[in-house]
Formats: C-alpha cells, structure tokens, sequence
C-alpha cells in the first residue's frame, strides 16, 4: 500500500499537467493554476471583480463562484481561490452556477447608483456589461440605496466614487502588494466598508494610475481624463510609453483626434500591465496649447523669432549649416539630441550627421548619462534577468525616481521573491528600504568602495572606510552578497554632480573581479538606448559599431564618414562656450535644462555660431535658436524605440501634428534636400529595412518580426542572430493573441472590458475600441542574411582609471543631485496635472550637518559652490550622510545646475544661513 | 426530568470570591495539573486530550485533541491562539470564566501549548469585556511572577511568552481567522478556507492552534483526572459537561454546566436548578439551541438531548452554547428581526453576499415592521437568503425530508452571511402567518 501510495507520488511529479473536466470537456492545466486561469485560457471566461492576475487573490467578489467537484460532490466555490486538480469537474454552466452568480450580481447592483451616463466607465464597465447580459431587467430593491458624498479627490490625480465601488479590493491590493505604498484602505464595516485614504494622508504614490484602469468600475477616476471621452468614441493603438526608457507596452486612445488616454498592457518581460503616473499622463503635454506648430526663424539682427514657412525656414537652416560648414569646416558642426524619438529619427539624424553635415560631435546625451560605448559594449542584462539574478547590485540613481516600473519589477523580485539587493549610493534612495545591504560612499570615490568589494587583493582594514563612509565589517557582508552567485549590476549616474568617470572606473573593477555580471544601463530619456544604437554619439556608428570599424562597412552605402572621432556633448559645449561650434543642432535638446553646468550652457548657446532646434516646445535653449522646426511628439508619429534592455518595440501614431510639424526624421531627409543631398528614404518602413540590414546589432530584426507576436514583448536587439534565443516558434500566450489584436486581448483581460465579460451573442461594444492596423500593409521586409564584411558589435573594455579620489576639503560638504519623478522637464511642465507635482529644488542636509549652523527644516541657507550660488530651503534629512548635501535636479527655477562645475571630480558646497536661527529643538529629523 | 449528578468542573471556583488569585487558586488545586503535565511528555499529554474526545466549545464542535493532531509535524514555529472574542447574542459563558476563574484558562493554555509544542500563546480577549481584561491581566503577571508562565516554567527548561490581546468590537473577529488577521494587526476580516486552514498556515503563516476559552478551561481536569474519566461523563458521543448560557422567557436565566447528551432541553428549561421553568407560566413559542446563528427549533423538539448529533438531524446545532427561549408573547418577525440586524451589522463587509444581501434582508423585515411589507417580500426574504446560504434550508425533522447537515453551503466566506438567513428562514418557515398580519394590518398581534 505504503509502496503504491510512494509510486503514485512519483507519477504526480513527473506529470506536468492535471486534467480537469470543463463543463463536460477535458482540459488540460498546470499544477497549481486556478480554475478561473485556465478556464480562460481554455475559452471559459469566468466572470470576476476582484481577480487580477498580478495580484494575490483574494476571493472577496464572489463573481466567479461555480460549482466545483474535487470527488466530494459539486459544491459553490470562488474559480479564482481553487487550484486545479486532476479528476476535478467544474461545471460554470449549472443552474446552480448560474443562480449563485445572478445573485451575487444582484448584490453587487442594489446599492449601485447606475449613473452610467455619466460615468467614465460607461461602455467599457463589467458591471454594465455582466448586467446587460444576465442581469435582471427591473431590480428587486426597492428600498433606499446607499449615499456617500459623490467623487472625492484621493490624490492630485485620482477622484474616488464611493457609491461606485463594489469593493473588491483591487485599487487597495494594488497601492500595498505592487506599489508598496499601502495609503488607500477599506474603512468602516459591512455594508458602510469603504476605500478611502487615511486622514491628511493622500494616495501620493507614483502609480495611483494604475488603480484607475484596473478598477472593475467607474468608481476611481484619473483627473486627466474624467469627463473627457466616451468610450464608444476612443480609438487604439497599440504603442510604447516614451516617457522614461523602461518603456513600458500600452494603448494610447484618442478622441476626436486628441490623446485621452494611455493604458499599461501586459507583457511578461516588462511592464505586466503597470505603469507610472509620469508616463500615464503627460500626453497632455502632446495637446498642450504651448505646441510648435509652424517654423520660426530669427531673421539676422532681428530680436524676435518670427513664423516662417517651412521652405523658407529649411532654406535658413540649410544656409547656416552650409556657411558653418564652408567657413569653418564640419567639425565645427555638432549634433545634440536626438533621444527622445523613434530609432528611425535617431537613425536619420545619424546618418545626416555623419553624411551631409560632414561632423562626428553628436550625442543623445546630454553629459548626463553614461559614456556610450560603455552603454552599447557592456555585456547586457535584461529586466527578467536582472529579477532572476541571485544578487542585482545598484549602481546607479533611484530607480524609483527615474524608471519607475523597474521600481515596480525589483521590489517585486525583492518581496515577493526573495531577490537580493546590494546598494551603493551617496544618499537613500527609495530602493533602500529593500536592499540588503545598502553602503553609502562620497561623492567620486564609488570606485574605492566597489573596489574593497570586489578586489580579493585589496584586503580592507579594520578601520578603514572604503569610500569614506561605509563601515569595514558593512562591506565584508555586502561583498560576500555580491559573489553569492549570478549578478546583474544597474549601471547609471548616481548624482550628475559628479563626472561619469567614477562609476564607469567601478563598472570596470566590478567586470575584472567578476567577468559574469551582466548590466542593465539606468538611463532615463525615452529611447537613449535607441539613439546611441542608432549611432547618435561620437565615435559610435549605427549598430553598435565603432566609426573606424564601420567605416567600410557604412561607407558602401553612405556617402562619405567623418574622419575623425567628435566630440561628446560636453566637449561640444566647451568648443562652442568657446567659440569653436560653427553650427549647433538641437534635437529636442535642451542644455540649459538637462547639461549639468547651466553657466556652461549658457555661453555655449551664447558661443555657437548658427543655432537650429528641432523641438516640439519653445524651451528655454530653442528660444535662442535661429531657427526653430516644429517636431511632432509622441503618439504623432510611428516607428520603433528601444528600451534599456535593447528591447526594440513599436510605437504608432494616433493623432495628428498640431500646425505642420513633422517627425525628426522627415525634417532631417527635408534638411538634406535642401543640403543638395538625399538620405535614401521617404518612410518610417523604409528606416527601418535600411537599419535592419545596416546595423550589425539589429540584424534580422525584421519589421515582420516586429509586427508578429513575438514583436509584441518587443525583441530585445544585439542577440537577434543567436538562433536560441529567436528560432523557437512564438510562446503560446502570444500566438493565442496575435499582434496588435494581443493589445486589445490583454488590454480586455486587465480591464474587464466589455466582451469578455459578456455573452456570445451580444455585440462586443468594445468592437469600436479596437486596435487600428498602423499598417495594413504589415511588415515587409524580410531578413537580409548575413552579408560579407559585417562587422562585430563593440564589447566595452575598461580604459584606465581616473586615478584616486578627489581630496576631502573638510570645510565644504559634497553636492549629489539626481532626477526626480516630477521635475521641469518639457512634458512634464506641460502638463498641468503633473507639473504641480514636482517637488522643488531643497536642499537635504544630515541633521548633525544642520545643527552647527543653527538652523532646522525650513531655514533658507545660501549654497555657494565655486561656480555659483543658488538660496534654497533646508530640509534635515538624516538619509543624506554627513558631509554631503542632496538636492533634486532640474526643478523649477535656481538649483544644482547652477552650482556644477563639469570640469571638477565633485561639487563643493558651503552652506550659510539667512534666516534668523531658528529654535532646532525636536526639528532634527522633520524630514 | 433527570438532573444528572455529575460534578460541575469548570464552574466550581465561580462561587468562590478570590478564584481571581492566584492565591485563590493556588488554595483550590490550582496549577497542580500542570505539574503533572510537566512531567509528561508532551505526546502523553496528547494522548489523555484525544481520549477525553473534549468538543470544541466555540461553535464547531471539533475535538480538541483532534485538531491538536493536525499540526504538521516538524513544522516551527507553532502558535497557540485562545478565542476569547465570545459576543454571539445569547453566548455569555466565556466571560466568567475570564472574570472569575483566569488562572484555570492559563494553566489549560500552558498544558496545551506544552503538549503541541507551542512557541508563544496569544489570548484575543472581547474588546468590551473591561472585567475579563483586567483580571486576565493581573492572573497573568501573578503566574508569570511566581515561574507558572515565562522562562523555565517550574524549573521545566520549558519556556512560553502569552501575550495578551485586546479586541476592537467586532463579532466577526470571533472567527478564527478573522481573530488571526485582527492579531496580525490587519483589518479583522476572515481568510477564505481552504487553501489554508489555521492548523496548517494560521498566525503569521505559521501552524496555529485556536481554541476556545472553555475548551482549554476543561484541560487541568482533563490532566488531572485523565482523560477516559472525562469520556465517561455524558454519553458515549457526546462526552464530559458543558456551559450553557441559558436566557430568554425562563424563570432563572443563568450560566449553567450541565452533562452533555443525557440532558435535554426541557430539563435546562424546567429543571429547578437550571430554567426553573417559563416565565409566567407561559408557552413556549421557539428556542434557539445554539447561539444566535442557530437555526430555530420548536416546542416538540424540546426533549431532544444536549448532543450535537441529535440536535444537528433536527435542522440546527449546539454551536456556542447558547439557549435562548420564546414564549409565547414573543413577536416571531421582530426577534428575527432584532437577530438579522445583529448580524447585517456585523458583516465585516469582505464578500459581497454578506455585505449586500444581509443589509438588504434588514431592510425588507423593519420595512415589513414598519407596516410597508408586501406579500411577495416573503418570497423575496427567502431567495435573497437563498443567494447568501443556497439550497434547501435545514428544517427537516418536522418535514420529514433528509437532514440537511450544517454548516449549511454558502456563496459567502464565512458563515456569518448564512448565519442572517438563518432567523429569516426559521421564522417565515414556522410563522409565515404572522407576517402576514405584519404586511395586511400593517401591525402585530404581540403589542
Ligand atoms: C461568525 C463566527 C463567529 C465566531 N465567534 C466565536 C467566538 O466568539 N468565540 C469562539 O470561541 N469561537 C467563535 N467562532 C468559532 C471559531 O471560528 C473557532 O471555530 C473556534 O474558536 C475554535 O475553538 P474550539 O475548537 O475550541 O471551539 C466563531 C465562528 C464564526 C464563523
Ligand atoms: S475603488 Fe474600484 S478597485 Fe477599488 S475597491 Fe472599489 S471597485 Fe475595487
Ligand atoms: S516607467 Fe517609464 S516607460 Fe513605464 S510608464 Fe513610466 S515613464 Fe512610461
Ligand atoms: S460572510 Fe460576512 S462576515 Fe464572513 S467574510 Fe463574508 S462579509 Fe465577512
Ligand atoms: S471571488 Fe473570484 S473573482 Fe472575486
């Protein structure tokens, strides 16, 4: 007996599925999924509020009771709380499935106040849906339903409809499980439960957006689009969200050709359904009234930009270009800009750059990131394996602040998983709370410490603080965490008061310690990674080539190459503050906002001889441009865009242009017509085919690939050529939902929407939401095949070190700046419900740093570094250690910028008062 | 009527003004069992509270020993929770033995956490029971003072923390896993089982014992005098004594330990020592055997014995104890009423049948009190039920159909939601008449 019941045990684990009886057919399932998971995937929609399959169930609704035999006889069971089972029979057609559901629908309906009408959910609602297909037609309620003070504000961005909610726990499971920012709660009891927030506490969480789409019904709703659209009349594409470089699968809908609205889709290896507020609603930058729509044109010795026609306009930039690059030769001209398109306009800037302006001095980079050959040569990491990794190591700025939703992944891996994270950093982040270890540094000594982590031959002493801060024994436990196993690091700039050149020297002790660590770049701009792919950095071709190993390579079909290696943006901004730039391109760039010297930028813009902005904005640098091209922004153009992953994937238009501007890379193919030359192309598609047989690391990344369901997920660049990693056919969810029909498959899942929740015979009311087919005409272009004389895709290889660390001054305190989610950025600023979120420049000082000065939370304190000084608020904050100070970058009016200087190893800052000294009493830690 | 001799057990010390002290108790044998558990192996203890076949005595009536036994094994560590939440309408037998006997209820949670292997022990004591808390307090500072509880229990090497906890007023908390959430800090709201129930992941996902306050009142007893001499009290099924919180339309409301099975509930009702008969003299109307979610029974069942068996044939079940009388006086569509806005009120609001349907059944009955009522509510009154408790209701002796056995089937989480139906059902079932004079005349023959 006891050896059956052993040899049946055995068999179980051996077998990978269970058979489960579907209302009288057998199914197959895997172990351990829900009845309500496979039946879906099996065809049976089970209707449901309170599931969600990112989030643990709950089974709270009751929705999805139905009867379930597990061999005791049929019994009402919630589908989304049942495991399967082999020999189980579940029956969601019974009488008395079907009685439990109705009720429980009826429930859901007498307090409901049905104000559909009026109600954003109105035509996408479950609940509408489910009742119009099952539910009675005249309610058995006849008592007074329930009250409750009608939409309250939860949160700047959120309104809550409490007689709306059927409290399923899902907004509420969301803000605590996946956001960890548990600020919205059931109140009260029974029948009087609510959600609500906890007293003077809003729902200030960077992702209280994503309550509102997966709300079951109109009872939370965003501020950006209450009121705004119906859903009968929105249409949809499928896209990517641009506004950070996670980039992160959506639909973007418009209504009368205006963007309403941006939808998180589900995709395993990014975004699972999630994204941030930033990137959920600065659309309404795109329809702001402050939109470039024409071409200005400074005429000489004129004060004022004046509207021009685009011939005239193109005629004037066309002529500054061609007397810089006569009078002063091509290297005179550089290119900023250029990573906040779609690869394609990154590509043609690219390619007019290093063609028809003759120049290799351009960069996407705004000398705030990392250099670009590190970017493109480091071995990559993908978000999945950085998630999987036994140790993920940050090195970089708060991933909380600058890509959100890998926020979202990591802490996910952390809590729910058990992923290990090791931190480095000059200040608290918002990753801290969920690393293991977390070592703080000085500003420009990160390679010191990373070296005592890593380096067996530099034994620490006792008594030594690598790095200057952390403790010998806190670094011998961090080490051992980092040689547990695979690693995976987050490479980025932790402050941008201090060069690159650290943590570039770090990343290089970290690959020589340990050569298996794989990097995943923490880059914020929408498709840098794109850009630098696409070649928009010097030295750096298309492909992630080298200009001097490409060089025969390109030079068979472009014209003619630069000879020599330009200059990166700060170089750029240096020649040209001293005169050297003949010609300055400004490709939706903006120096003085994004460079990390203002008073630099400020005499670039002043030094440069002609200067062209291609901008969807007048920013504060295009403003003092000769000549300004309207660019048409997200959600106006299509094409593609890569994430730092190197994951390519597709973006497609949805509105038209405000005026007459045009993508980036239509005005750069205008530019060279008018330069006397052609770019070789007249269509996003034909960019592409043009990348995909050109660049090495985008080999066989076909726009048919990119169209297929594979391309869905996106397909990560650089091992498109590793036949394991794409030969295999189409995992199985993406082939039950292909292509831009998956947008609208997964999209339904995760809303509720309508047809899935409803009968067979009744008319998809979504059917007007569908996804439009970019391009009917589908993705040509098939593989090239590998072509002779192909060159290799560059692996970055550690140059020398910058040398020791820079020499402590005792009397000043180290500057460290980094990004916040909110800040003056251009879309940001444009959109009115976010800009009032961005926090404002304040100075964070360590409490004991405060204290000598007489002061506490609140004084103004004068910042005076040796480039400038800037008046701010101090803010004790015992996460900024002693000897440093920390401030937000590039918020609203004076701040860091105006106090780096990018020639130096870190910025020194000395502080005074000018307010009377306030009491400091019990004020230390008000952070 | 047969008053059965058996010695109380648990109610011995409630006369006694100081069994409040630990001298009192101290004076009276106390934690005596708890030496000699001590010198047991825990599995010996075990042993002696499986063969005392000791009923739960929350409301399900599970063996204690029994569920002991499902602790996984190997597993640590294990937490032992006792339910002192008792706030069942009717139910008030708990309490004393908090307030008057605290340091028999710590020296029967000390013997059972030694016997499963307990890490820490948690007392959930009602909110509202202020006398209960206090002197739960002080018995316990007193037993860990003089080495009962705490480090090296009476030189053992075996150690135990008991941590007390107070409620915040909700029924529901009761429940066992709605009293695990509330003690992990988190809104008192019942965890669905299965996938877990607390045996397995409980407390803090770990293996968790919940006991009720006289279940674990019972083990000193049962150590000291074994527990074969527990199961020969009573009958063969329904063993040992048993609290029951007599009230309503009685002469002599009261807490009353009686012997299980051979007693019945004419004799809690007339017996002398026990109801002393009705009040007034009058007629019984209907009775409630089993605490305020208990459906009704009626006067030919009255001679049914104190055994969950027999009583759960006949439609409804001993649950907590409690036994509630109505005479004839009583108006069956206001106590069933005043029973279902108890229960509408203390939904904890988690699923949806509960939450909605039983304020929805509030509404319909103090409409129809208030003298709105329409004949087709009673319809209505009893699909609502039939959303939030389905199938056939159990009142089958008198009908003759099969027994439907409890706990009845539910769409809801927990048995609270099926519980508001059970006083809707039990009265339109026996009294529909009297609804109907509520919904024609607009009043009540009951004044
Ligand atoms: C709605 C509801 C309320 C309950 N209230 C109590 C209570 O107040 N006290 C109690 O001991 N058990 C109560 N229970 C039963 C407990 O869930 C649990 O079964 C009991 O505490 C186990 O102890 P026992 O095995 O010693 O009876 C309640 C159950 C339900 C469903
Ligand atoms: S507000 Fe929406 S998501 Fe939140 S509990 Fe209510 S119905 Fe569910
Ligand atoms: S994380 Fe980045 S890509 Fe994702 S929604 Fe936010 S801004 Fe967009
Ligand atoms: S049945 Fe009632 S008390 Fe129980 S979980 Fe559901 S709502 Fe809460
Ligand atoms: S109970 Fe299963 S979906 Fe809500």
């Amino acid at each position: 007996m006891a050896e059956a019941d052993q040899k049946e045990k055995e068999e179980e684990k051996e077998k990978t599925t269970v058979t489960v009886t579907l209302d009288g057919q057998d199914i197959e399932a895997e172990p351990g999924e829900l009845v309500i998971a496979a039946a879906e995937r099996h065809g049976t929609y089970i209707p449901r509020f309170c599931y969600h399959p990112r989030m643990r169930e709950v089974g709270m609704c009751r929705m999805c009771i139905v009867e379930i035999d597990s061999g005791r006889g049929p019994a009402l069971q919630p589908a989304c709380m049942a495991p399967v089972a082999d020999g189980m029979k579940v029956d969601t057609e019974s009488a008395r499935t079907k009685k439990a559901q109705d009720g429980v629908l009826e429930f859901l309906l007498i307090n409901h106040p049905l104000d559909c009408p009026v109600c954003d959910k109105g035509g996408e609602c479950p609940l509408q849906d489910q009742t119009l297909a099952f539910g009675p037609g005249e309610s058995r309620f006849v008592e007074e339903k329930r009250h409750f003070e009608k939409p309250i504000p939860i949160s700047d961005l959120v309104y809550l409809d409490r007689e709306r909610c059927v409290l399923c726990d899902r907004c509420t499971r969301f803000a605590d499980e996946v956001a960890g920012d548990p600020l919205i709660s059931f109140i009260d009891r029974g029948n009087h439960t609510q959600v609500n927030t906890f007293p003077d506490d809003p729902f200030a969480s960077y992702f209280s957006g994503n309550t509102v789409q997966i709300c079951p019904v109109g009872a939370l709703l965003a501020r950006p689009y209450r009121f705004r659209a119906r859903p009968w009349d929105l249409d949809q594409v499928e896209s990517t969200c641009t506004a950070c470089s996670v980039g992160c699968r959506i639909a973007v809908q418009s209504s009368s050709n205006r963007l309403v609205r941006k939808l998180g889709v589900d995709v395993d290896p990014v975004n699972w359904g999630w994204l941030c507020d930033k990137g959920r609603f600065d659309f309404e930058a795109v329809g702001s009234d402050d939109r470039l729509g024409a071409p200005l044109v400074r005429a000489p010795g004129a004060e004022d930009l004046a509207e021009a026609s685009w011939s005239q306009a193109l005629a004037a930039a066309a002529e500054g270009i061609t007397r810089a690059r006569i009078r002063r030769g091509p290297e005179s001209i550089a290119v900023l800009g250029g990573a906040r398109g779609t690869n394609e306009d990154a590509y043609a800037w690219s390619k007019l750059a290093r063609t028809l302006l003759g120049t290799d001095s351009v960069d996407a980079q705004m000398g705030d990131g990392l250099p670009a050959e590190a970017v493109v040569g480091l071995p990559r990491a993908t978000i999945d394996a950085a998630c999987a990794a036994d140790t993920i190591l940050l090195l970089g700025p708060d991933v909380k602040e600058e890509l959100p939703v890998l926020y979202l992944r990591l802490r996910e891996a952390v809590v729910e998983r058990g992923a290990t994270l090791v931190e480095l950093s000059p200040v608290e982040t918002g990753m801290t709370r969920y690393a293991e270890a977390s070592l703080r540094y000085r500003p420009g000594e990160v390679t010191e410490l990373v070296r005592a982590l890593v380096d067996e031959s530099a034994a620490v002493g006792d008594s030594e603080r690598p790095g200057g801060l952390a403790p010998a024994s806190a670094v011998r436990e961090a080490a051992a965490l980092l040689r547990r196993g695979s690693l995976v690091c987050l490479l980025g700039r932790p402050s941008l008061a201090e060069p690159a050149q650290p943590v570039v020297d770090a990343a290089g002790v970290l690959l020589d310690a340990l050569p298996e660590t794989t990097f995943l770049p923490v880059l914020r701009r929408g498709n840098v990674a794109g850009a630098l792919d696409m070649g928009l950095a010097p030295g750096l071709l298309p492909g992630r080539i080298g200009l001097d190993q490409g060089r025969p390579w390109l030079a068979r079909e472009w014209e003619a190459l630069p000879g020599g290696r330009g200059l990166d943006a700060q170089g750029i901004i240096t020649a040209a503050a001293e005169g050297r730039v003949g010609c300055l391109v400004l490709v939706g760039a903006d120096p003085l906002a994004d460079f990390p010297d203002r008073e630099l930028a400020r005499r670039a813009l002043a030094g440069a001889g002609f200067v062209l902005a291609v901008d969807c904005f007048l920013t504060d640098s295009s403003r003092r441009a000769d000549v300004v091209l309207p660019a048409a922004a997200f959600g106006e153009k299509s094409g593609t865009t890569t994430n730092i992953e190197g994951r390519v994937s597709r973006l497609h238009q949805k509105v038209t242009a405000p005026g007459t501007a045009r993508a980036d890379w239509m005005i750069a193919a205008e530019l060279a017509f008018h330069l006397g030359g052609d770019l070789g192309f007249d269509s996003v598609d034909t960019i592409w085919d043009e990348i995909e047989r050109l660049a090495p690391s985008h080999q066989g990344l076909t726009r048919a690939r990119l169209a297929s369901p594979e391309g869905f997920d996106g397909i990560v660049a650089g091992t498109v050529h590793d036949a394991e990693t794409h030969g295999g056919p189409p995992s199985m969810a993406q082939t039950d939902s292909p292509g831009i029909q998956g947008a609208l498959a997964h999209t339904k899942v995760d809303t509720l929407a309508s047809s899935a929740m409803g009968t067979a015979d009744k008319p998809d009311p979504s059917s007007g939401l569908a996804m439009q087919p970019p391009d009917p005409s589908g993705g040509g272009g098939g593989g090239t095949g590998t072509v002779a004389g192909r060159p290799a895709v560059l692996r970055w290889t550690p140059g020398p070190s910058a040398g020791g660390p820079p020499p402590l001054d005792r009397y000043s305190l180290r500057l460290v700046t980094s990004r916040r989610l909110y800040d003056d950025g251009t879309f940001v600023h444009h959109s009115p419900s976010l800009a009032p979120l961005a926090p404002g420049a304040r100075l964070g000082v360590n409490p004991a740093d405060l204290a000598p000065l007489g002061v506490g939370t609140g004084a103004r304190v004068q910042v005076t570094s040796g480039r400038g000084r800037v008046v701010l608020e101090a803010v004790a904050d015992p996460g900024v250690p002693q000897g440093s100070v920390a401030l937000a970058w590039n918020q609203p009016g004076p701040g860091a910028a105006d106090l780096i200087d990018v020639t130096l190893a870190v910025t020194e800052v000395r502080l005074e008062t000018l307010s009377v000294p306030a009491p400091t009493s019990g004020r230390g830690s008000d952070a | 009527m047969a008053v059965s001799d058996a010695a109380p057990i648990i109610s011995t010390r409630f006369d006694q003004t100081d069994a409040h002290t630990l001298d009192g108790y101290l004076r009276t044998g106390g934690y005596a069992a708890l030496r000699k558990a001590l010198a047991m192996t825990p599995d010996q203890v075990l042993e002696e509270v499986k063969a005392a076949n000791l009923a739960g005595r929350g409301g399900a009536g599970f063996p204690a020993g029994a569920k002991w036994g499902f602790l996984p094994e190997d597993v640590f560590p294990r937490y032992f929770v006792v339910n002192g939440d008792e706030s069942e309408p009717g139910t008030c037998k708990d309490r004393p033995l908090m307030e008057r006997d605290p340091h028999q209820l710590i020296e029967g949670l000390l013997i059972s956490c030694y016997a499963v292997g307990a890490a820490q022990a948690f007392i959930y004591v009602r909110g509202e029971m202020a006398l209960a808390q206090e002197r739960l307090a002080i018995a316990l500072n007193g037993a860990y003072a003089a080495g009962y509880v705490g480090k090296d229990i009476l030189g053992s090497g075996w150690s135990l923390d008991v941590v007390l906890h107070w409620g915040a007023g909700a029924y529901i908390v009761g429940e066992e896993t709605a009293l695990i959430e509330s003690l992990e800090g988190q809104r008192g709201m019942p965890r669905l089982k299965p996938p877990y129930f607390p045996a397995a992941k409980g407390l803090y996902m770990q293996p968790t014992v919940v006991n009720n306050v006289e279940t674990l009142s019972y083990i000193p007893w049962v150590l000291q005098h074994g527990g074969e001499a527990y199961a020969a009290i009573g009958t063969e099924k329904a063993t040992g004594l048993r609290l029951f919180a007599l009230s309503g339309h009685v002469r002599r409301p009261g807490v009353y330990e009686v012997e299980m099975g051979t007693t019945t509930f004419r004799d809690l009702v007339e017996a002398p020592v026990y109801g002393g008969g009705m009040r007034h003299g009058n007629a019984l109307k209907a009775f409630i055997p089993g605490g305020a979610s208990a459906p009704w029974l009626y006067p030919e069942q009255l001679d049914l014995g104190l055994d969950a068996g027999p009583v759960g044939a006949a439609g409804s079940m001993l649950g907590s104890g409690a036994v509630v009388i109505m005479d004839e006086t009583t108006c069956a569509v206001r106590a069933a009423w005043r029973l279902v806005r108890f229960f509408a009120h203390e939904s904890c609001g988690k699923c949806t049948p509960c939450r909605e349907g039983g304020a929805w059944l509030e509404k319909i009955m103090r409409r129809i009190l208030d003298g709105y009522g329409r004949e087709e509510d009673l319809d209505l009154l009893l699909d609502v039920g039939d959303n939030i408790s389905p199938g056939p209701f159990p009142h089958p002796a008198s009908d003759g159909e099969d027994a439907v056995p409890f706990p009845f089937k539910q769409t809801t989480i927990c048995p609270l939601g099926p519980s508001t139906v059970s006083p809707v059902y039990s009265s339109i079932w026996r009294f529909r008449d009297e609804y109907l004079v509520h919904i024609k005349e607009g009043g009540c023959h009951h004044g």
